[in-house]
């Protein structure tokens, strides 16, 4: 029984930390967003150089063969600085469902793939600036076109609606099962670290900004809020990590699903309190905490609703239940 | 070196050690629930499960042997208490010795006082009251004016004031909590540490009913008492210190083990299979109830491999105590809602006894007690968030 991250998974968050930073950190999230793909793409190169790419991948097949742990401990890091791109369609979802030229596209990030599963992922993420696009179905994989670009609150996100090209190659359903839990916990631990990154931004200028000739953060007002996001955040972070723990055995999909509707709430909690603290400066597009605020409002509804992933939990701990309103 | 890899797996050792405390729970726990404990047929009763847990070895299961323990480890500990709330046994009525001030007596006790005091504890024979509050001093505690006076004479102290909403009081055998021995002395300086016996000369104890009419706490005036050097817990004057490391005890591991809401957890589950029809949309608050529970649970894991490993808690114990005390209303009034009409009822003719109801009315108290959530809201703003003091009226010392 050892239930914190290690020493070698404490290094690779800040290897990561490291390339992030290097690469100009919220920068490569305005960059993407005003259409201009070099610094992303570039990033993208050096976190495949790093193995984030390859983590999920066995080491036969030229992987790191991580585990989920570091897998979310990761995405965490991603979340953080409001990395952009289909991270997790490339990193989580498909290298298991590829073939095998494409997965090594993948792992050294010459491929970038991006993908829509029905019913979960309804549209795809960068669909025009990947290389590859997919329909993810139950038991099968289908490469795809996109269709017209559309626009998203979180100005790094350009969606679209998939169709399929070609006729899809059979998978299997427990693979693609678990592949598509491997993504959404991903998805909550970059929601976990946006939630983290709102909640230091709030702090931080709740401790500079001054009214009635005092900072703020001596308001007891301001205060509990923020006590309240560490509580939730706080308690998100057991989910995720026993979620990983579990991924790929039958409690699999009950604890990645506690796991995203624990870090939808808590990160939309500290999206709140984190504009409420900065007030209307927090308010603006200008302000770099409109990119968590916005990734966050973006997450809640892909790879998978809170509807969904609550009856999902409901089917495993009070089975027979009753089917509340129509899954996604 | 910190490089096992993340686990949640029990050596075959920690299993063989729950299905043992499994296995003798299930043959001793009383078949019908006792009493309330705070009345005076459940406070007899609750003594004498004390003492059959004794008897068993189940009292005290992490302290040394020679106390009356098994010197088991923090997971093992965490494991009896998910199987002791499993299987429904009694609430512990000798919680205020064991959790509060056990932890103290092992960490500033002399010997003499361990020799006397926790042996007793363990087999219900020394029941404590914690006697903290004054009718003026909640939650600025260090504000108390009870006072002790010193009797060179007699080699002890004098004890005057009134301490409040003093649980186990009514019944229990002895108090502990803190006195102003230096009238000089401001706030946190000058308060002395005393465990004093309840039938003593001076002291007069009225109990005060509860919401739920029950007498779990009570008033206790001091009227020149007299409590000898023995009994002074840690130096006179460092009362505040010694006091403290029970305040951490009673926010962190050891008051509210994950057990305790996992268990109610399983019953809420049960329960909306039955009441489903009375409120439909509870569902989203069971599965709610559900995942918080779980996390608290995996939770309490990784604090174990944090001690483990040589860390503290700290004032993440703050953290703790707002989630548990909070969710412990929220699962419970999930329940309430599936009753509905119900909900009220107490007695034989309610759905479980009216248990549902009573430890609705008892979780209420989760953010008043053991400091209320107000001020745990700013122990975490302050020494985890790192934001200032001050602006709020609250003394700097």
């Amino acid at each position: 029984m050892k239930f914190v991250i290690s020493d070698e998974q404490r290094a690779l968050a800040e290897a990561i930390e490291q390339v992030i930073e290097g690469a100009g950190g919220t920068n490569v999230a305005r960059t993407w967003a005003a259409g201009d793909l070099a610094p992303g793409q570039e990033l993208w190169a050096q976190l495949a150089e790093l193995g984030l790419l390859g983590l999920c991948v066995d080491e036969a097949d030229g992987g790191m063969g991580g585990t989920p742990v570091d897998l979310v401990v990761a995405f965490e890091r991603l979340g953080y600085h409001a990395v952009p791109g289909p991270y997790l369609e490339s990193a989580a979802l498909l290298p298991n469902l590829v073939n095998p030229a494409i997965r090594e596209g993948l792992v050294d990030g010459s491929v970038i793939a991006t993908a829509a599963i029905p019913g979960l992922l309804t549209y795809a993420l960068d669909s025009a600036s990947s290389t590859h696009s997919y329909i993810v179905n139950p038991d099968s994989l289908s490469p795809a076109t996109a269709g017209e670009p559309m626009k998203s609150i979180d100005e790094t996100r350009t969606l679209s609606e998939l169709r399929a090209t070609e006729s899809a190659a059979a998978l299997d359903e427990q693979l693609v099962a678990t592949a598509i839990d491997r993504a959404t916990l991903g998805c909550a631990a970059v929601l976990l670290g946006a939630g983290e990154r709102l909640l230091h931004e709030a702090v931080e200028y709740a401790k500079i900004r001054q009214q009635f000739g005092r900072t703020i953060g001596e308001y007891q007002a301001l205060k509990h809020q923020l006590a309240d996001v560490r509580v939730a955040l706080t308690f998100v972070r057991p989910l995720i990590n026993g979620a990983a723990l579990d991924l790929g055995s039958p409690a699999g999909p009950r604890s990645v699903s506690a796991a995203k509707v624990a870090a939808g709430d808590a990160a939309l909690l500290a999206a709140r309190v984190a504009l409420q603290v900065h007030g209307a400066i927090g308010y603006t597009q200008e302000h770099d905490l409109s990119l968590w605020i916005t990734r966050v409002h973006a997450l809640l509804g892909a790879w998978g609703t809170a509807r969904y992933h609550r009856n999902r939990v409901a089917s495993f701990i009070m089975s027979p239940i009753s089917q509340l309103a129509p899954v996604a | 070196m910190n490089t096992e890899t993340m686990n949640l797996d029990l050596t075959e050792e920690q299993l063989a050690f729950a299905a043992e405390a499994r296995a003798w729970l299930a043959e001793h726990v009383p078949a019908t629930p006792l009493p309330s404990m705070d009345t005076a047929e459940g406070f007899e009763a609750h003594r004498q499960w004390e003492a059959e847990l004794a008897r068993g070895g189940w009292s005290v299961v992490s302290w040394p042997e020679e106390f009356g323990g098994r010197g088991a480890g923090l997971i093992e500990w965490v494991l009896f208490e998910e199987e002791y709330y499993r299987a429904g046994a009694p609430t512990r009525v000798a919680q205020n010795g064991i959790s509060l001030l056990a932890p103290i007596l092992f960490g500033h006790g002399t010997d003499a006082q361990r020799e006397r005091f926790l042996r007793p504890m363990t087999d219900g024979s020394l029941i404590w009251a914690q006697a903290w509050s004054e009718p003026g001093s909640g939650s600025d505690l260090a504000s108390i004016r009870s006072t002790a006076r010193r009797d060179e004479e007699r080699g002890g102290w004098i004890l005057n004031g009134q301490k409040t909403w003093s649980s186990r009081a009514p019944w229990a055998d002895r108090g502990f909590g803190l006195f102003r021995s230096d009238p000089e002395a401001q706030r946190h300086r000058g308060l002395t540490y005393f465990m004093f016996p309840l039938d003593a000369e001076g002291i007069t104890i009225r109990p005060i009913a509860q919401l739920d009419g029950t007498t779990g706490f009570a008033e206790i005036f001091f009227d020149d008492v007299f409590v000898a050097d023995e009994d002074v817990l840690g130096e006179p004057g460092d009362g505040w210190r010694v006091a403290m490391s029970t305040a951490g005890n009673e926010r962190g591991l050891s008051l509210r083990s994950p057990g305790r809401f996992c268990a109610a957890t399983d019953r809420l589950i049960d329960l909306w299979h039955t009441h489903q029809e009375q409120e439909p949309f509870a569902q989203d608050a069971v599965v709610d109830a559900w995942i918080k529970s779980e996390a608290y649970r995996l939770y309490t894991w990784g604090t174990v491999s944090t001690l483990q490993n040589g860390g503290d808690v700290g004032a993440e114990g703050s953290v703790n105590k707002v989630f548990w005390s909070e969710l412990d209303i929220e699962l419970h009034g999930t329940a309430l809602a599936l009753l509905g009409p119900e909900a009220e009822l107490r007695g034989p003719s309610a759905v479980s006894n009216g248990r549902w109801i009573e430890d609705y009315v008892f979780s209420l108290g989760g953010p008043i007690y053991a400091g209320t959530n107000e001020i745990q809201r700013n122990i975490i703003a302050e020494r985890l968030l790192g934001l200032p003091r001050g602006g709020d009226g609250r003394k700097s010392s």
